[in-house]
């Protein structure tokens, strides 16, 4: 692997590889001393064109547990506010002798244009990009719902699960690179959304579209339920709004006890985070002992210590 | 005064082999037979063998950039990228800055035209003030100034009020104007970015769907019919646009329709790359799209080819998709195109490439008494002779325009232009017959 940017292209053995290896960074994990020598001397750029603290500092913390030497860009604005340019940024990047780029960023597409614009040498990997993509999300919540649900996982897909995403799909790069990663695992994932927020254009997918929660949990034995974050904005008041209300959309998608309740036994709650307790997940849902939200978060350190670790220093350990 | 020129055994409209002696910026004597004409001293001569001779190209649909954004065009690098695509005319767009809205910038930008002399600039004067939509701009003014206008467009915007649409086509009649369309739901596509289909979906680009145009070219289409008035659509996109045209004419409606090469030949697939140079407006479509486009200019639905020529700075394209401008280069390659997509499909015939690329736009421009002409004795010298067997790969470095967003760089295109003549003065030549002119 080269880069990392999205999870279409992905095959289903280099997504068992990253979650393999996943779990065995999770195992040094455990350990007293949790720093493995592995990326010393390489130089690992987190470029945040976006807010994002969370997933920031889980990238952080994976290169340093790696030993790499990180260094924070944080180029907010950027060429719609005639700040820095991509490019400009890019081409800077690549005379500080950045090894591998982690790149979030508002626009859709702009892992591709940094890994491919030739503008930098270093490895690309996709923190999320506009509405596009976010790999190591869906990595991460593969690698959750495997450890949960598959005995023996190393070296096993998600075959014959069924994972259901609920939420606003139209805008979601996680439900994009879940949809898609989890498909190559052998899982059946069944999207659940208001007609307005799924895409025109979503035919081709490789999955199932349903317009209500309870109505997926009556039709599919569902084993991982994961549940989007709501943005604000969609839901602003007057023509623009993607539905009536917040309580329409809680009484209808959200996650309350009585909907978890009617989950087979041993079935997960997943969600990327920042939640909206109260809106899309209930405080009961967030809390119980199906939810594997704090985990998921722990998962994410291990995932990118992967990503980072066969992007970087996979092909000099084959050799 | 010029001196003569013979243009040796071309193949008029791609058919009948022909000479054309062309004096004093007339075309003086159409002969058969070469050795008919008594060719005078000082004369050059093509021998253009091979060359299919057309009506002077007129484009309906230019961006010139300037006054206002002259690091991307000027009316002088337009025109030499015009003549050097085959055009004597292009009409200007009124997207500048300051906006073509008044007799003084239409004025202007006409004069440097002409006194830049290599293609006749005919500007479009804008629908309403500042292409902002609220008030009519003073088309009567325009229309009466030096510039003659006859089109109106807020292209890049599209006339959305359909209130002051109707005022506009109303008001244009006194002066046998026509109101050209840029059909564009605003509300339909705020953010947009792409096609809304399976592309956008995957790629996670915000959609511009199919119905933001056909809705309002079906309304623009009923308002031209209830108050009798013309109404010219550009860059028709969509299948559905396609119908409702037809659907339009064969009520009786005057409404005329252009298609751009873009559309002819590229899909929204490209997109996957995002690559800005594939960033227009309106988007490129999917393969059933071009396929239905290909087939309303064949049958006589879509009446002209207009290239929507948009230059723009390396910095507006070279950067995120979402970020980046709308519009591609189009004046150098249009030929090209059109033969790869029209005329080497059977498509069309060369003659059709006239009246598509000439003949028709210099009518709709109300610009027919000096451009469009047919090349036989009296009319003037608006000749463009095509080598329909000069295979090129585009090179973006090498475009005679100051922009470089061409999205066919690399690309080989069958056929290209190399003499234009503007009123029998030689604007383009190839290479090749610059030796005619030693």
């Amino acid at each position: 692997m080269r880069h990392l940017l999205g999870t279409t292209d992905l095959s289903r053995e280099d997504a068992i590889l990253l979650l393999d290896t996943a779990a065995q960074m999770a195992a040094t994990q455990e350990r007293e001393v949790r720093k493995l020598p592995t990326l010393r001397g390489k130089t690992v750029v987190n470029l945040f064109f976006e807010d994002s603290t969370r997933t920031r500092i889980s990238f952080e913390a994976a290169a340093k547990r790696l030993s790499a030497d990180v260094i924070n860009f944080s180029a907010k604005g950027s060429s719609v506010s005639k700040g820095e340019s991509l490019k400009d940024t890019a081409l800077t990047l690549q005379a500080m002798g950045a090894d591998a780029v982690v790149v979030r960023h508002w626009a859709s597409g702009a892992a591709y244009q940094l890994a491919h614009g030739g503008w930098l040498h270093g490895s690309v990997l996709n923190a999320g990009d506009g509405t596009h993509q976010h790999p190591t999300q869906a990595l991460l919540d593969a690698f959750t719902a495997r450890r949960h649900l598959v005995a023996d996982p190393t070296g096993q897909g998600l075959d014959g699960l069924t994972v259901a995403i609920v939420g606003d799909v139209l805008h979601s790069r996680v439900a994009r690179s879940n949809v898609h990663l989890l498909n190559t695992l052998g899982a059946h994932v069944v999207l659940v959304a208001p007609p307005t927020l799924v895409p025109v254009g979503i035919e081709p997918w490789p999955c199932t579209v349903v317009h209500t929660l309870d109505q997926a949990i009556e039709t599919y034995d569902i084993d991982a339920l994961m549940m989007l974050r709501v943005q604000r904005e969609r839901m602003s008041g007057g023509g623009d709004a993607f539905f009536p209300s917040p309580a329409e959309y809680s009484r209808i998608y959200g996650l309350d006890a009585d909907r978890m309740n009617r989950l087979p036994d041993h079935a997960i709650v997943m969600h990327p985070g920042p939640m909206n307790r109260g809106l899309e997940i209930s405080a009961e849902a967030a809390d119980s002992p199906r939810s594997v939200i704090v985990e998921q978060v722990a998962n994410g350190v291990a995932v990118r210590m992967a990503a980072l670790y066969l992007l970087l220093a996979g092909e000099e350990g084959a050799q | 005064m010029s001196r003569p020129i013979v243009i040796k055994n071309a193949s008029l409209y791609g058919d009948t082999p022909a000479t054309l002696l062309i004096e004093d910026g007339v075309i003086t004597t159409v002969a058969q037979d070469a050795a008919s004409i008594a060719t005078p001293d000082d004369a050059v001569v093509i021998e253009a063998e091979g060359l299919v001779a057309l009506p002077g190209l007129v484009d309906l649909h230019t961006h010139l950039r300037e006054p206002g954004r002259e690091d991307a065009e000027t009316i002088e690098t337009g025109s030499r990228a015009a003549a050097r695509g085959g055009w004597t005319a292009v009409h200007a767009m009124a997207n500048t800055n300051p906006v073509a809205d008044t007799a003084g910038v239409v004025e202007q930008v006409y004069s440097r035209g002409q006194e830049i002399g290599l293609v006749d600039v005919f500007p479009v004067g804008a629908v309403t003030v500042g292409l902002k939509g609220e008030h009519l701009s003073e088309m009567g003014a325009m229309a009466n100034s030096k510039a003659r206008v006859r089109l109106f467009s807020d292209d890049g915007v599209c006339v959305y009020d359909p209130v002051i649409m109707r005022r506009a086509l109303e008001y244009v009649k006194a002066f046998d104007g026509a109101v050209v369309q840029h059909a564009q739901d605003l509300r339909l596509t705020e953010g947009s970015q792409m096609h809304e289909g399976v592309v956008s979906a995957e790629l996670g680009l915000a959609g511009w769907p199919a119905v933001a145009e056909e809705s309002i070219v079906a309304r623009d289409a009923l308002l031209a019919e209830h108050v009798g008035s013309r109404v010219h659509v550009q860059h028709l996109s969509t299948a559905g646009s396609v119908e409702i045209i037809r659907w339009a004419k064969a009520r009786g409606i005057n409404v005329t329709a252009e298609a751009t090469p873009h559309h002819l030949l590229l899909t929204d697939e490209s997109a996957r790359t995002y690559d800005p140079l594939f960033k227009v407006n309106p988007p490129l479509r999917t393969q059933s799209d071009v396929d239905a486009l290909r087939a309303a200019v064949a049958d006589g639905t879509i009446d002209i080819i207009a290239t929507d020529h948009a230059p723009h700075a390396s910095e507006d394209k070279d950067c995120e998709w979402a970020a980046a401008s709308f519009g591609m280069l189009g004046l150098e390659t249009a030929l090209g195109v059109i033969q790869k997509v029209l005329v080497d499909t059977g498509a069309a015939t060369w003659r059709d490439v006239a009246r598509l690329m000439s003949e028709t736009p210099a009518r709709i421009g109300m610009v027919d008494d000096r451009h469009g002409r047919p090349l036989a004795a009296g009319e003037p010298a608006n000749v463009t002779l095509v080598d329909p067997n000069a295979t090129w790969t585009v090179d973006a470095a090498q475009l005679a325009s100051r922009a470089r967003n061409t999205p066919y760089g690399g690309i080989e295109l069958p056929g290209r232009a190399v003499a234009t003549f503007l009123r029998g003065v030689p604007t383009h030549l190839d290479t090749q017959l610059e030796g005619a002119f030693a």
